[in-house]
């Protein structure tokens, strides 16, 4: 199916929408480009680099240690989406360093929603491509205008975020099994956000959907 | 910062590192499916509803709900993100 990479492309374009604010509140958290950069290139995770700026925006240096375990915490997600993605790549040896760095929400939802192994693949690879490429050019862009952009929300990009991951889970949602999951794990992750610290009630809602696909199928 | 992203890299690499044995079994894909969808649909809780660990509602649920009538129109994933993005900020232009 020629689906897939415009698929990818339209994803990797609209991730770039929000690395531009990545990259502008990077420098604005006092970070320089380059460590900026090396942020987008090297974690490469939407969620762990805005917690990781997050935190040394608010308590500098100092607060370093902190920033590298709230970014830790929010990436053990893509550990659950490396086990899902692993039988279906098939990387040996050293190669599974290349597909490790690319296993993020989006490919691995891309890849998902395919229903054979082939499609599966190119999903996972077009998008995760698609995405590296897109989300390191507009976080320089986002880095190079730094402050001048202003607070991301005028623009609407926290909405945007929201949106992709709606967009993401979206193709999933045509089971009434897995509408029913999605909406226990939305319920839970707000349940759980004001009492438990920041990552872990997204874990937990993974931990609801898990439950209940196992103990749905007895 | 180079820390920092190995820390988040470790989890990725972790997971291509479980035997195919433990993996490639139905049973657990089954699972791994569901948690993608646990992991995605608690992500759109906490970016569209919370502000600093408090439940908020505020224009990112009218975008919400445009992106999903998007969705189920069919309309292209840019075109879904970049409509929700433009009627999140209009709505905080003028209010």
């Amino acid at each position: 199916m020629n689906r897939i990479p415009v698929v990818a492309v339209s994803i990797g374009m609209a991730t770039g929408i929000y690395a531009v604010s990545f990259g502008a509140l990077g420098v604005t958290a006092g970070l320089s480009i380059l460590e900026t950069m090396l942020l987008s290139l090297l974690m490469f995770s939407g969620a762990s680099q805005f917690a990781f700026v997050g935190v040394v925006a608010t308590g500098g240096m100092a607060a370093i240690p902190t920033a590298i375990a709230s970014a830790w915490l929010l990436g053990v997600r893509n550990g659950f989406y490396a086990l899902r993605m692993a039988p279906v790549l098939g990387m040996p040896g050293i190669s599974k360093l290349l597909s490790a760095q690319l296993t993020i929400d989006e490919s691995t939802a891309v890849a998902t929603a395919q229903s054979n192994q082939a499609d599966e693949q190119r999903g996972f690879w077009w998008t995760g491509v698609s995405v590296f490429i897109f989300w390191n050019l507009m976080t320089l862009a986002g880095a190079l205008l730094g402050d001048q952009i202003g607070d991301p929300a005028n623009y609407g990009l926290d909405s945007a975020a929201a949106a992709a991951f709606l967009g993401l889970v979206w193709p999933r949602l045509s089971s009434s099994k897995f509408k029913l999951i999605g909406l226990a794990a939305f319920v839970v992750a707000l349940a759980t956000i004001s009492i438990v610290p920041a990552g872990i009630p997204v874990l937990l809602g993974a931990l609801v959907a898990a439950v209940i696909q196992y103990w749905g199928k007895r | 910062m180079i820390a920092a992203s190995l820390a988040v890299f470790s989890w990725k690499f972790l997971g291509y590192l479980v035997p195919e044995k433990y993996v490639s079994n139905p049973r657990f894909r089954e699972i791994a499916d569901a948690i993608t969808v646990g992991l995605l649909s608690s992500l759109i809780a906490i970016q569209g509803f919370t502000t600093d660990s408090a439940v908020t509602v505020d224009s990112r649920l009218p975008a919400l709900i445009l992106a999903a009538g998007l969705l189920y129109l069919r309309m292209p994933f840019i075109v879904v993100i970049a409509s929700a993005a433009a009627l999140s900020a209009l709505i905080r232009m003028f209010f």
